[in-house]
């Protein structure tokens, strides 16, 4: 229960970073706010030659507002999202679901840049990135790329990246008209990881839907953009259309049974949730109280 | 490989050569002798380990004691003494908010930094706020009952 020997090297720069990374041939950790990683090194289920921390880079931790979307430096922690005026104002899902986010403790260490990094297919940030459409910043030894963050997760645990590239900011581009939102999560213990998760808004016109984004969570080996739900809302008009819409989301979904739940319970809770979320996403677009 | 660190714990200043991989909360226990700081399940679920660095409750069993360079840390032997309980102990001791006594460091480092950041006004936020933190005794009733009465007290309405 205690991590294995490493060389630890602290670079103030991005660039020395991915030096470090590089040179590590593959045997390296990233540690950012090592609140997954350190659990792994305590188990010795990863045992890195050599972990880089990234704690003494600067201005790697900001939220700020970019035209249509809220830049992200990749070090901004999970409590800095929780608490912060501008996100609350700018990206309404994402800050409903930060308290979902493990506990404050985790919170107060843990990072954006390390939890997609993670790529935990339960974990909310991900699911956010997706639902958003953001754009991940990356930086390697061949220069810089940015990945759309539906491409960045490939299964669970395992993101996209090259062994020396690392994450330093994320884009999330602001979806200024969707009036109404809702972020739904079924935990087994509050700020445990999600059995099942869902996030919706909705832009309205004279009655109708013109627009819908739907993203969920716990029910595949990634977070998921479901463009068929989102189809299937628009045009619709009624505020029960929520148990067609919760249809629509068990049947876009094959999650898999687990120690914790079977596949059929995450079916129908996914539906469940989404029948719930649109209902509050609705009622916050027609501009009354959820 | 060893590195040098400084840090202060409960405003006094410690200065020591570590090897990198030494977890904080062993730096707390073994490394200068503060046991107040208990070690559970090492892998950031049970909370007993929780302490305050520059102000905010982290999981000491989850980060590296050479993080901790250049930090303040208040541990619970920082909360009070025997004599003087801080407000939070005694509600604990007035409540009977421990039972074994094994989870009440990370439960009172846990509850210092709910009642900075949240308004904790309800008995279901205070309990989501402890859902990091087990007690295997089960005496989350208590626990929950002597932070309500912190905070009563702090809103001026005595419970």
């Amino acid at each position: 229960m205690k991590p294995a020997a490493f060389d630890y090297v602290a670079p103030n720069s991005l660039e020395a970073a991915v030096e470090a990374i590089a040179a590590a041939n593959g045997d390296g950790k990233i540690l950012a706010g090592g609140q997954s990683l350190m659990p792994l090194l305590n188990f010795r289920m990863a045992r890195p030659s050599v972990i880089v921390d990234l704690m003494h880079i600067p201005d790697m931790s900001f939220i700020e507002r970019r035209d249509d979307a809220v830049a992200i430096g990749a070090l901004t922690r999970h409590a800095d999202l929780e608490f912060s005026d501008l996100i609350a104002q700018n990206l309404p899902v994402m800050a409903a679901a930060m308290p979902h986010v493990a506990h404050l403790a985790i919170r107060n260490k843990g990072t954006i840049g390390g939890s997609l990094s993670h790529a935990d297919p339960a974990a909310e940030l991900p699911m956010l990135a997706v639902f958003y459409g953001a754009a991940i910043k990356v930086q390697g030894t061949s220069g810089r790329r940015d990945i759309p963050a539906e491409d960045f997760f490939v299964s669970a645990l395992t993101n996209c990246l090259d062994p020396d590239e690392i994450v330093f900011e994320i884009d999330f581009p602001v979806l200024t008209s969707h009036a109404g939102w809702a972020f739904e999560e079924v935990a087994r213990r509050f700020g445990d990881f999600a059995l099942a998760s869902i996030a919706v808004s909705l832009e309205i016109l004279d009655g109708r839907i013109v627009d819908a984004r739907v993203a969920v969570m716990g029910v595949a080996d990634t977070p998921r953009r479901l463009r068929e739900a989102e189809d299937a809302l628009r045009g619709e008009g009624e505020p029960k259309t929520a148990a067609k819409f919760g249809k629509i989301v068990r049947a876009c979904v094959s999650p898999e049974s687990d120690i914790h739940v079977s596949a059929e319970y995450r079916k129908n809770l996914i539906g469940a949730l989404a029948e719930r979320a649109f209902t509050t996403a609705w009622t916050r677009a027609v501009g009354a109280k959820p | 490989m060893k590195m040098d660190i400084g840090v202060t714990v409960n405003g006094r200043k410690y200065q020591a050569s570590i090897e990198p991989r030494l977890l904080l909360s062993d730096f707390l226990r073994d490394t200068i002798g503060l046991t107040g700081t208990h070690v559970g399940c090492e892998h950031g679920v049970c909370g007993a380990c929780t302490i305050l660095v520059n102000g905010d409750s982290i999981r000491s069993c989850l980060t590296l004691a050479v993080r901790a360079d250049g930090m303040d840390i208040v541990t619970v032997e920082g909360l009070g003494t025997p004599d003087h309980l801080n407000a939070l102990q005694t509600e604990f001791r007035e409540k009977h908010g421990l039972q074994c006594g094994f989870c009440t460091p990370g439960m009172l480092m846990t509850a210092m930094d709910l009642l900075k950041k949240y308004p904790l006004a309800s008995d279901e936020e205070i309990r989501e706020g402890l859902s990091g933190n087990l007690c295997r005794c089960t005496g989350y009733q208590n626990i929950v009952a002597a932070i309500r009465s912190v905070v009563s007290l702090r809103n001026g309405s005595a419970s």
